[in-house]
């Protein structure tokens, strides 16, 4: 159904992020702020309406029939390609805009209290706009190239909010390895677009959803290249192996934007494109498998980095990177639902992490590092209680929204259509790591004795309420937000599950795969184990960081080396400088442009030019102006000519 | 007679082509001592030849493929020589871009050419002309007279108001370009004794007898090649640009680069399409190195016009990559990866234009091009940093700006071409592009302020961003809104595929192709 109101989702942050970029230098520092929030508000409450619209059509027409688009103008056209600026509100995409933007409004909110002193105000939250419009377009676009705008525009806003102190050479450099990391990503998404129109004859999704089934053969080469590419392009933005290492790095820019942009909602493009695409998904069984395997390998990974590190975001930014690990293992055992359903939550709690780390940064002064920290707990209360209940939800507690989340996808892990013990056991022990690096992340930062140096700890104080309210909405949502998605067998309703199921191809009937049967008690059991391996994570990180403190440095020192394996991420970073970056500079400049160019072709051209002007010298030296040399040369000349002629 | 029949015919495209020149003839009689009225001058001139050059756009009929406004007026008759000028949906925008550009290079100057300004602008009136008529000619005769005239002038701009290296760029410049122009004058001979026509509608009207192809088509395509310029034949571009002044480096990359792929369009794939075919691989390849070597070259050099110039290459390479995505058969890539390829001519046209012109407004105030010398200008020119962020994201190709919906055609273009597998290649250029010119921008804009010079740097002035807001605001256009211009460039694009799969369905049916430089012969009798 055609409703030109969907444009507007979109497009209110655009004119937000316009308005701020004209006029914001001479507007006052709260008109700025008010604005930017105010248009991502309008964006939510637009959002809301396609919403109750859409549920609407679910339930007085029919599930299938809640989509509602909106063709504003025809952007490229040619031959057979016919990509619009159009928009679609589906179930899933109405999910993705509601989360995105009431995240992004309680950002924008917090954002005027956390930057309330910067010299750039008014750039800040002229970007924050612009992101969010770039957002808001990837989530509703209709076809993978209009989603590709969004896609590197979101990029775009990250390099530039990144490096938003770009006068600090470690941020503009930040900036600029997650934007080509992106880009490596972005090669494999291009290409994934290229070979889908080229074997379907379409890019949009109700096309690739309605033509895929019939054109392509199901485990074809095809269909598993091009969901591998376009995975590639996810693995850049949702920063897994082994594109994940621009996500640590973009901690660098202001703690707000890594709460929106690097945990809540950009990170989270590549599921979300993957369970838009779950029909070409579905038809990969190969890909499935990569994509699976690629995201719980990231989940234990990454889980086991944050064990060690230092620095209260970069813990954070591992755990990212690991539950967004979590997600991929969802939608690459099929279930999409449960992905999208851990996105949400994870939206939830990670943004109010962020946040919280943010408001302790804010009252620290700066600091960053973990062990100056301690015993925040009673100086800042507000941020103590949101961020424990945090901790909690993503440790995997019940009745917190994370346990519902986390549990269903290591469930799926195990039993559903496509999964497999070993993807369980990975998941499984990551989810144990969690527990653990989460909660000493909390008892070193809150408890025991402030490690801060007595000029510090004298001006530490709890945030303003513009800072704080946001973090209890963010709380409350996080604790409950799981009522969305409570499984039947617990005896909820699984709202999330049905309100996506019409747009997902292995529940509305366009795929059916057979799951193995297990009893209910089968599912107690793993739930009871999920509750049980965080439990021991809570209970280690208890006795190392509080009970007995000396036994973390005792253990990192007879483990010393998997201790600076850990600590130095792998490694990583130095090996793909030493294979990838050096040699690439290094040809470049010595055998390419050095050898090649200058002294090979233009030794080529200067020699052809030298010979050429040497041969004329030669020439020259016969015009010597001598008659006599003149009159031989022509008697020679005479000889010559008359000598072949008699011969 | 030629004057009576030439005041018949339609005189908009001779206004176009010529207007420069009038132009020249005023500034002849202004004193080279003022300066100021002579700018004035040529921007009035300038201003004058877009604003008529808009009434092409007007009036062109977008549903149209075939050549339009044309002035067909006998000129040489005892060898049928014509004045013959017409636009299609190829050069149409092409015609449109120079003239575009016209006033935002004199604008450009105002400041920086101090010296000799007089000889400077009738220069740079002259190269006007010169590269609009080799836009508009239909005949060959015309044609080789503009592109001769074109070069000229830029030997001298690069030559005289050059910097330390001038004389053995403009040297290196004219060899090159004179080899090509030579080979092609050889060819045109040959081609007139095979064709008998000088006319370019006439010869495409023509199966050029296969035999004679390949060997025209080697003459052609190494005069343009040269001056796209492809892999291996680039080397006079980095010196060239490197040297001359800014105006000659936005022209050089924005207009007289396109002569060389305008010219594989125009002349060497239509006219000889079998033998275009048959070496089309060798294009190909070539093409997909200059992609990947210009931007790992460009990636290291230490001054910023050789960045861009080797970027030129880089992006060049993907225009000449998409115009042979043209198949024989019936594959489809051909209109995807031609009207991308026109496409990306007038995007590394604006992109390049921009980049090139940020570089000399930042060569008027420090007086240096090596990258080192800058970095931290960002907080004390934002002004200047917004237009440099747009026109280096526009020429990495972000989605939403001019660069994407070439490169995305043209990729899309050689995919379903008949060298697919090139697209993998060529589409690490996107990866490459971003590093390149993301380091470079990191490099010179961000960061902190290490030379105390860089301190007082001033932010753009008025008239330079009367200079770049056209070039950007053309970024965005093209971005968003690309169907002003394909829905005029493809059905000319769709008459050339259809022309070039006729011919060359003919000569496939006829028989499979042998050795095809075997039995090619000078003699008019073996040859027809």
């Amino acid at each position: 159904m055609q409703e030109a109101f969907i444009r507007w989702i979109v497009l209110f942050p655009l004119l937000g992020a316009g308005l701020i970029a004209a006029l914001g230098r001479r507007l006052p520092r709260a008109a700025v702020g008010i604005l930017a929030c105010s248009t991502v508000g309008a964006s939510f409450a637009a959002g809301l309406a396609g919403y109750f619209r859409l549920a609407d059509l679910a339930g007085q027409v029919h599930p299938a029939a809640a989509v509602l688009t909106d063709h504003f103008y025809t952007w490229m056209a040619l031959g057979r390609l016919n990509v619009g600026v159009s928009f679609i509100l589906d179930p899933l995409s109405s999910a993705m805009v509601l989360m995105v933007a009431g995240v992004s409004f309680l950002i924008h909110v917090y954002s005027m209290g956390y930057m309330a002193h910067d010299k750039s105000y008014w750039r800040y939250f002229s970007y924050l706009n612009l992101f969010v419009f770039f957002m808001l377009l990837l989530i509703t676009a209709d076809s993978l190239p209009l989603m590709f705008i969004g896609w590197e525009g979101v990029g775009l806003c990250s390099y530039l909010l990144i490096g938003f102190w770009f006068e600090d050479p470690e941020k503009a450099y930040a900036g600029k390895k997650a934007f080509i990391v992106n880009r490596v990503g972005d090669f494999g998404f291009l290409l994934g677009i290229i070979l889908l129109f080229w074997s379907l004859g379409t890019v949009d999704f109700a096309g690739i959803t309605s033509l895929a089934p019939d054109k392509l053969a199901v485990g074809g080469t095809w269909v598993t290249l091009i969901t591998l590419l376009l995975f590639l392009g996810a693995t850049g933005k949702s920063a897994q192996i082994p594109l994940y290492v621009w996500l640590p790095d973009a901690m660098a820019g202001p703690t707000p934007v890594s709460a929106l942009i690097h945990a809540a909602t950009m990170v989270t493009a590549g599921v979300y494109m993957i369970v838009r695409l779950n029909v070409l998904y579905l038809m990969a069984p190969v890909s499935m498998a990569v994509v699976a395997a690629v995201g719980v390998l990231t989940a234990i990974y990454a889980a086991s980095i944050g064990l060690v590190q230092n620095d209260i975001k970069k813990v954070l930014a591992y755990s990212t990177i690991s539950q967004l690990g979590y997600m991929f293992l969802a939608v690459g055992v099929g279930a999409f639902s449960a992905g999208i359903f851990h996105l949400v939550t994870h939206a939830f709690f990670k943004a109010l992490l962020f946040l919280c780390a943010g408001s302790v940064i804010h009252a620290m002064g700066g600091r960053q590092d973990i062990r100056e920290m301690g015993g925040l707990r009673t100086k800042l209360p507000a941020t103590y209680w949101t961020f424990l209940i945090a901790t909690v939800t993503i440790a995997g507690l019940p009745p917190f929204s994370g346990f519902f989340s986390k549990d269903e996808i290591l469930w799926q892990a195990f039993g559903g259509a496509k999964g497999h013990w070993l993807l369980w056991l990975t998941g499984f022990l990551a989810a144990g790591m969690t527990a653990f690096y989460m909660f000493r992340l909390l008892f070193l930062t809150f408890f025991g004795r402030c490690r801060a140096d007595h000029e510090t700890s004298a001006r530490i104080h709890e945030s303003p309420k513009v800072m704080t309210v946001p973090l209890v909405i963010l709380a409350v949502l996080s604790a409950l937000g799981g009522y969305w998605g409570v499984p039947e067998v617990l005896g909820g309703a699984a709202r999330l599950h049905h309100w996506l199921a019409p747009v997902l191809g292995n529940e509305n009937g366009t795929f059916r795969f057979e799951a193995p049967h297990y009893s209910h008690a089968v599912e107690y059991l793993f739930m009871a184990l999920s509750v049980a391996v965080a439990a021991g994570g809570i209970y280690a990180a208890w006795v190392f960081y509080l009970r007995r403190p000396e036994t973390a440095g005792s253990l990192a020192g007879r483990l010393r080396i998997c201790y600076q394996v850990l600590l130095n991420k792998y490694y990583v970073d130095e090996i793909y400088n030493i294979f990838i970056v050096q040699p690439v500079k290094l040809g470049s400049t010595y055998l390419l442009w050095k050898l090649f160019d200058v002294s090979l072709v233009d030794g080529a051209v200067n020699l052809t030019g030298r010979t050429v002007r040497g041969l004329g010298r030669l020439a020259a030296r016969l015009q010597n102006g001598y008659a006599q040399v003149y009159a031989i040369s022509f008697l020679l000349g005479v000889a010559l000519v008359l000598g072949s002629l008699l011969w | 007679m030629f004057w009576t029949e030439f005041c018949k015919a339609d005189l908009l495209l001779t206004t176009v082509v010529f207007l420069p020149l009038a132009g020249v003839l005023l500034l002849l009689v202004v004193p080279s001592r003022s300066h100021g009225t002579l700018r004035w001058l040529a921007l009035a001139v300038m201003l004058a030849g877009f604003a008529v050059s808009l009434r092409l756009l007007d009036g062109f009929e977008a549903g149209n493929g075939g050549m339009q406004f044309t002035v067909k007026v006998p000129w040489i008759e005892r060898y049928g020589i014509c004045y013959h000028l017409g636009v299609d949906g190829i050069s149409l925008f092409l015609v449109l871009l120079t003239t575009f550009l016209g006033p935002v290079v004199v604008l450009s100057t105002w400041t920086a050419i101090t010296n000799k300004v007089k000889s400077f602008m009738i220069l740079l009136l002259l190269l006007q002309c010169g590269m609009l008529g080799a836009f508009v000619s239909l005949d060959m005769v015309l044609f080789y007279i503009f592109w001769e005239v074109m070069l000229i002038p830029m030997y001298l701009l690069i030559g005289v108001w050059g910097h330390e290296g001038r004389i053995y760029a403009a040297v290196k410049f004219v060899l090159y370009t004179m080899l090509g122009s030579l080979l092609m004058l050889v060819g045109f001979i040959y081609l007139f004794r095979v064709g008998g026509s000088t006319d370019l509608l006439v010869l495409y009207g023509k199966q050029i007898p296969v035999k004679a192809q390949y060997l025209l088509f080697l003459s052609f395509a190494l005069a343009f090649a040269i001056k796209v310029p492809m892999f291996p034949f680039h080397t006079w571009l980095p010196d060239a640009h490197v040297e001359a002044p800014t105006a000659g480096s936005v022209l050089l990359a924005a207009v007289l680069l396109k002569m060389g792929t305008y010219g594989f369009l125009r002349f060497a794939m239509p006219l000889f399409p079998v033998a275009s075919e048959y070496f089309s691989p060798y294009i190909c390849v070539l093409a997909v190195i200059g992609i990947i070597y210009g931007a790992l070259v460009a990636m290291v050099q230490p001054d910023l016009k050789k960045l861009v110039a080797y970027s030129s290459i880089s992006h060049l390479g993907f225009v000449m990559l998409g115009l042979y995505a043209l198949g024989s058969g019936g594959s489809g890539g051909g209109i995807y990866g031609i009207s991308g390829g026109i496409y990306q001519m007038l995007n590394h046209g604006i992109s390049t234009g921009a980049l090139f012109l940020i570089v000399g407004i930042l060569y008027e105030r420090r007086h240096t091009r090596l990258i080192e010398n800058f970095g931290g200008l960002s907080a004390r020119v934002p002004v200047l940093a917004f237009f440099f962020m747009v026109a280096t994201l526009s020429s990495i190709g972000l989605p939403g700006l001019n660069g994407f919906v070439g490169e995305f055609l043209i990729l899309l273009g050689v995919y379903g071409g008949p060298h697919s597998g090139f697209v993998f290649f060529a589409a690490s250029g996107v990866v490459l592009s971003a590093v390149y010119m993301l380091w470079m921008f990191r490099r010179v804009m961000f960061g902190r302020i290490v030379h105390p010079e860089n301190e007082t740097m001033r932010d753009l002035g008025f008239r330079e961003v009367l200079v770049l807001l056209p070039l950007t605001v053309m970024m965005f256009v093209m971005g968003l809104f690309p169907g002003i211009f394909l829905q005029r460039i493809q059905p000319a694009v769709e008459k050339f595929i259809e022309d070039y799969q006729e011919k060359t369905a003919a000569v496939q049916q006829a028989g499979p192709l042998t050795d095809p430089l075997a039995g090619v012969s000078f003699d008019r009798e073996s040859s027809e």
